[in-house]
């Protein structure tokens, strides 16, 4: 009963070619537009936001005034969006946005390939090679992940005092590393374990080993949750914050201290405008590897099948 | 499952090395960093922390602290709503995406696209949608609804529902793609099946994929779970507890006396409060996963 | 000369500058328009009147998100070289575990001790005997801030004090004019309500209750009085939809509310709005009821680095900051009181100028974040939020609740 998981894995991979739901009739069926317009009407509750963001982001401040959100712009301006980029202060210093966009790149790239390569091979090996404890470990790595961030925050100093890496960048990856590690180690475990165990153990007859089988066998097969692994780091890492600011020094301070500064600004005029473009631009680069990963998505679990 | 026998520590050795980081992690900072949140949290260390202890004191007075009482009862609805509501929206939009539709990659994008802005901007966002002077009431009562009503950020009975739509928002896009790659796992004989023997649609869904696609929905639940314990800063970009202290969450609470009250003390017994909680549910929830497997 | 190096200074080329030169990574949360306007003096005076470099840190959101980043920082061994803080019993515990540095010989060389108006800013920044800070300005709370436009559309004339205004709140509703303005976060309301209690109730008992910690008095009838009156506030407050402090200012600058109170940072939005004091808008020190200001304010502390040029820049930038032009061109900037007495401050506004006089006639108190750790301050906050917000609480259960409060104070 527990063993669920091995139960459902000889029939994954076998067939993943695409949407398996009941097979739809004619093209214009009561259920079609059932189907679309529950979708239709799903959209307009995620679009809204965006399109207050976007609408906004265009107007200048005298007709933001004037109150209504949802119109579109009288004048269009793209100045709030110049100012969010390149002009808006962060204390002294007036560069906007683009100050910190290349450190966000920094960080990024290096955190999110770290924390998932790690968390890939500790999945495969709880899920393929346990050894004694495995289980045990695992379990608090899960609690692990309901501990509030704010918690750790001291400990996390002092351990990166200790190992001499406090201030670096090397820190912050590390630091990343860790917070990851919880919630992927879990999507790569469950992932594996649902892979066939016919090819696993095929590999072992063959003399393969464990970073043979990870490599030439598991890697190969694992785009989905890779890209899924993927979608959840760099969002967390690149609108991440806290950490960016706590564990590094200024000169590698991320985006999103900017964005801080720009949203939360406590004095001043508050200028919804530059808000919304500093947000936007922001969000854009997650927002882009979104668009683009979306459809690997799909294509992974389609390789993923042609393998099996 | 190994061959052969060599000295136990070595059985099964690179396994065991592969797992070095984890093991480190584990180690040093969950249970390192809660053994020592715990031991502080019987200390009045303010700023620094400080072993100077003083019993349960910072215990007893978290507990007679309304605004703790009342953070408490928002996580509890907060949760409650956002995982139930959160796994039914995404399973059910997961199943509508999964039935051979098209534009599946546009209508995917425009769901999953909120995951991608952080809950700062989420709260931002829809402080402004909710705000009774020109968001979204604004714009009804100007279509002629005069008497409609919908203000929930500044009202203490129901603001934790304005910050419910809000995470449901941001959330649930990434809850249907996992629902939609376990739906996608799900071999069509099995639809097949359960056409050629006329069972309808949604009972194929519940009785028959559903318990099948369970290491999905485990995935999910502690995805969306530890979301849960951790909500912070929708909280503080949306409402910032308020009205009065309406929409306090634990999280907050533990921030602002670690850092802002400056009573590092009283911020670990109330994180203290929370680990423990948490430890209630998933210490069953490790046993019936391991538990069981060893002997079945 | 050293108008060239700082030039210079905006370009990399500084970093190949003189050996003796160093860098100093200065944090705070400055970082609003005035604000950061304010800071540059800063900057720029220590960048012409030394040969250092000044390296802005910094970082928005307050004190709430800026003070884990600058205890981090320095409990990590990589400290800045100067931060702000709110002096007052803040950084008691980082001078304590010796990672601040003693600047005793700086406040003397400097003379601080005669120079430093009020007195009582000094003391704040010493600990046994030694100097730890450099106190840069005076910010008081105790101010109502009124629109002209609302009460003469009202037929009333405007209120020059705490009664009149309560008395002209029924009218002003009538109009559908909200009567006062507060903003949603807690730090407004206790913010508030302490200055409700320093005017009406008097100074001196807010310092025994805070300062002392009598409960007794506390739970008394004078502090009724004050919970009366906050009752009256909390239905003056009733429908004002914003969070941010200055959101609640420009309900008053935009004549949409009566009145806020708020402390004398407010005058910069009016400033900024074109609004001219005494015309658009009123000031009234201590409610009108009991004129006082209060000295609170910023200070700059420095981490010990063990670094001498650090050290050397750490003692240039101390220096700097006190000097009678910083002062003069930081605050007036900043919109705050210089901390010392003997420079001139001709460009003041109409109510920057009755706080100078205030401040010279010598009616001033401590402020709140001198008597009470942040600790008590959070409950409080927690208490008046709580209580503005949720006209169920009576005025005797909150009383009961602040009493609680005192009594377990340190």
């Amino acid at each position: 009963m527990a063993d669920t998981a091995s139960q459902m894995a000889p029939t994954t991979a076998r067939d993943m070619t695409g949407p398996h739901g009941p097979k739809p009739r004619r093209a214009l069926s009561g259920r079609n537009i059932m189907i679309y317009g529950t979708l239709i009407v799903v959209s307009i509750y995620y679009l809204l936001p965006l399109y207050v963001m976007i609408v906004t982001s265009l107007k200048g401040m005298p007709e933001i005034r004037m109150g209504n959100i949802f119109a579109p712009p009288m004048e269009i301006t793209f100045e709030p969006w110049v100012k969010a980029w390149s002009e808006a202060c962060t204390g002294l210093n007036c560069d906007g946005l683009s100050r910190g966009f290349w450190n966000s790149v920094r960080i990024t790239v290096p955190s999110v390939i770290v924390s998932i390569a790690i968390a890939s091979v500790n999945g495969y090996a709880l899920a393929n090679w346990k050894f004694k404890g495995a289980d045990i470990f695992f379990t608090i790595l899960i609690f692990g992940a309901f501990i509030p961030y704010q918690v750790m925050l001291y400990p996390i100093v002092i351990l990166l005092r200790e190992m001499g890496l406090y201030g670096s960048l090397t820190g912050l990856v590390i630091v990343h590393s860790i917070f990851g590690m919880p919630i992927l180690t879990l999507l790569f475990r469950n992932y594996f374990t649902s892979l066939p165990e016919e090819l696993f153990k095929a590999a072992r007859v063959d003399g393969a080993g464990f970073w043979g089988i990870y490599f030439q066998i598991m890697l190969p097969m694992s785009l989905p949750i890779f890209v899924v692994a993927m979608i959840l780091q760099v969002t967390g890492i690149w609108n991440d914050f806290l950490f960016g600011v706590v564990y590094t020094k200024p000169d590698l301070y991320p985006m999103t201290v900017q964005l801080n500064n720009i949203v939360n600004s406590v004095q001043g005029v508050k200028e919804y405008n530059v808000n919304m473009a500093a947000t936007i631009l922001t969000g854009l680069v997650p927002l882009i590897i979104y668009f683009v990963s979306g459809r690997l998505f799909v294509r992974g679990i389609a390789a993923g099948a042609v393998k099996g | 499952m190994a061959t052969g026998k060599p000295i136990r520590l070595f059985r099964n050795l690179s396994s065991k090395i592969a797992a070095i980081p984890m093991i480190l992690t584990v180690l040093f900072v969950f249970v390192g960093g809660t053994a020592w949140t715990v031991t502080y949290s019987f200390t009045s260390s303010k700023l620094l922390p400080k072993t100077k202890f003083v019993g349960l004191r910072q215990y007893e007075r978290l507990w007679e602290t309304e605004r703790w009482l009342v953070s408490i009862e928002n996580l509890m609805i907060y949760g409650l709503c956002s995982m139930v509501l959160s796994l039914l929206i995404g399973f059910i939009l997961a199943a509508l995406l999964d039935q051979k539709i098209r534009f599946e990659n546009t209508f995917r994008s425009i769901m999953l696209y909120p995951f991608a802005l952080s809950f700062i901007v989420t709260g931002l966002v829809w402080q402004w949608l909710l705000n009774p002077d020109f968001g979204i009431q604004k714009i009804i009562n100007g279509l002629g609804f005069t008497s409609f009503e919908f203000n929930p950020l500044y009202n203490s009975d129901i603001v934790i529902y304005g910050v419910l739509i809000a995470g449901l928002w941001q959330g649930s896009g990434l809850v249907m793609v996992l629902m939609l790659a376990g739906l996608r796992g799900i071999d069509q004989d099995i639809w097949k099946a359960s056409r050629v023997d006329g069972i309808p649609a949604w009972k194929t869904y519940l009785f028959i994929i559903i318990p099948m696609m369970r290491p999905v929905f485990i995935t999910t639940l502690v995805l969306i779970a530890s979301g849960i314990v951790k909500l912070y800063d929708l909280i503080v970009a949306q409402t910032g507890g308020g009205p009065g202290i309406a929409s306090e969450v634990p999280a907050k609470y533990v921030y602002d006396y670690m850092f802002q009250g400056q009573n590092l003390g009283q911020g670990f017994a109330a994180s203290t409060m929370m680990l423990l909680a948490v430890l209630i549910v998933i210490i069953p929830w490790a046993y019936l996963e391991f538990g069981g497997k060893k002997r079945g | 000369m050293n108008k060239l190096k700082s030039l210079l200074c905006g370009t990399a080329i500084c970093a190949a500058g003189a050996v003796s030169a160093a860098d100093l990574e200065v944090t705070h949360w400055w970082t609003s328009g005035g604000e950061a306007a304010a800071v540059a003096e800063f900057a720029r005076e220590f960048q012409e009147q030394t040969e250092h470099k000044w390296i802005d840190g910094a970082i928005a959101g307050g004190g709430g998100t800026a003070r884990p980043v600058m205890v981090s920082r320095i409990i990590g061994g990589d400290p800045m070289g100067a931060f702000q803080f709110n002096h007052g019993r803040q950084a008691e515990e980082l001078i304590e575990a010796g990672l601040l540095r003693d600047m005793t010989h700086v406040a003397e060389a400097e003379g601080w001790k005669d120079i430093v108006n009020p007195p009582s800013l000094l003391d704040a920044c010493t600990l046994d005997g030694k100097i730890y800070c450099a106190p840069v300005n005076i910010h008081s709370w105790q101010w109502l801030w009124l629109s002209n436009k609302v009460f003469e559309d009202a037929g009333l004339a405007v209120p020059t004090n705490w009664d009149e205004f309560v008395a002209a709140a029924p009218k002003l509703r009538e109009m559908g004019v909200q009567p006062m303005a507060l903003g949603g976060q807690s730090w407004q309301s206790s913010g508030a309500f302490n200055v409700l209690m320093a005017t009406l109730a008097g100074p001196e008992i807010l310092q025994k209750i805070y300062g002392d910690g009598d409960a007794d008095l506390a739970g008394g009838e004078e502090m009724a009085r004050v919970f009366k009156a906050a009752e009256d506030m909390r239905d003056m407050v009733q429908g004002s939809n914003v969070q941010d402090w200055n959101q609640a200012t420009n309900l008053v600058i935009t004549d949409k509310a009566g009145g806020q109170i708020m402390g004398d940072w407010a005058q910069g939005e009016f400033a900024v709005a074109g609004e001219v004091a005494g015309e658009d808008y009123t000031c009234l020190p201590g409610l009108g009821v009991h004129e006082v200001i209060s000295t609170g304010g910023d200070a700059f502390y420095f981490p010990v680095t063990n670094d001498p040029e650090i050290e050397a820049a750490q003692d240039a930038l101390a220096a700097t900051l006190l000097k009678p032009t910083t002062q003069v061109s930081f605050n007036l900037k900043k919109g705050s009181l210089p901390v010392r007495a003997d420079v001139d401050l001709a460009a003041a506004n109409d109510c920057m100028k009755k706080g100078l006089e205030i401040l010279a006639s010598g009616n001033i108190m401590p402020d709140v974040n001198m008597l009470n750790t942040e600790d008590t301050n959070n409950q409080l906050n927690d208490l008046f939020v709580q209580f503005f917000q949720d006209t169920s609480i009576s005025a005797a259960d909150a009383q009961a609740r602040f009493v609680s409060i005192v009594e377990d104070k340190d």
